[in-house]
């Protein structure tokens, strides 16, 4: 038997919504690393290279190495998010960068399902219950931010400028915090 | 609501951080040679200035980092931010 048969993401009945200008859905298993080790030292630059990309040093941006994103969470802190199924090569390859490194890299794909924002009122939709400034003279593809979205803890990462955002949030929350998303999305006066 | 500005994200809402109260407070070098008046004053005693004021914070819904920041206990004006491990900014 396959871990395939037996998982389920806390989202798993949650069908595509489409609202006015804006569409809703999970993505649910992505794979997610937690990295932590000192920046601008060798195992910095030894990860950069088996990834393809270096990790973002500037609070709150992210780089793009093929599938991965690579997330700036803290001054030594990083999550790196990939496709379904990838997180034992990802990690294989980012321990052979590791040896006798003071660092610490765990497997959290479990910790949190990813919400899909998308669409011209995506931006509308989500300031409804967040307070950073989203608007593109702030915040733009290749940033990211750990923050609150209606009082639920998420790290938001903003892929393209239509806009479309992914909301990593934790299982537990992920239904309540969908739930609030369906609700904004319902209210159709919104969007212009 | 106060607007805090996280010396790694930038300017954040209140509700994105914890209060870890006063900053700059030395744990005892030699705990052991402590009465226990002096103990507890090291525990429990804490200023509680009318005017600025140094204290911890941490970033808890963003970066988790804990840094100081100098706040003034009337108008909770915000006179300075500085990182963990400095020496409190001098304040005019």
């Amino acid at each position: 038997m396959t871990v395939d048969g037996l998982r389920r993401s806390p989202l798993g009945d949650l069908p595509e919504t489409l609202g006015h200008g804006v569409r809703l859905r999970e993505i649910p298993f992505l794979t997610q690393l937690n990295l932590r080790l000192a920046p601008g030292g060798g195992a910095a630059a030894r990860v950069a290279e088996v990834l393809g990309a270096a990790l973002p040093t500037e609070p709150n941006t992210v780089t793009d190495s093929g599938d991965l994103r690579l997330l700036w969470l803290g001054p030594d802190e990083w999550l790196i998010v990939g496709p379904d199924g990838a997180a034992p090569d990802t990690e294989g390859r980012i321990r052979t960068a590791l040896p006798g490194e003071h660092a610490c890299l765990v497997d959290v794909s479990a910790n949190r399902t990813t919400l899909e924002l998308s669409g011209p009122g995506a931006r509308t939709v989500l300031e409804k219950g967040c307070a950073l400034d989203l608007h593109p003279r702030a915040f733009t593809p290749g940033r990211c931010a750990q923050t609150l979205v209606s009082k639920v803890n998420v790290v938001l990462d903003q892929l393209d400028a239509e806009p479309r955002y992914r909301l990593l949030v934790r299982g537990s929350f992920a239904r309540y915090l969908a739930d609030w998303l369906l609700d904004a999305m319902s209210d159709t006066a919104l969007i212009g | 609501m106060l607007l805090i500005a996280c010396p790694w994200c930038g300017e954040r809402d209140e509700v994105e951080f914890h209060y870890g109260g006063q900053a700059h407070v030395a744990y005892p070098s030699d705990p052991e040679a402590l009465s226990d008046a002096e103990w507890a004053q090291y525990l429990f005693v804490r200023d509680n200035p009318k005017g600025p004021f140094a204290e911890r914070w941490s970033h808890a819904a963003g970066c988790r980092r804990w840094f100081n920041v100098v706040r003034h206990t009337v108008t909770h004006e915000i006179l300075a931010v500085h990182p963990a491990g400095r020496p409190k900014p001098v304040i005019a």
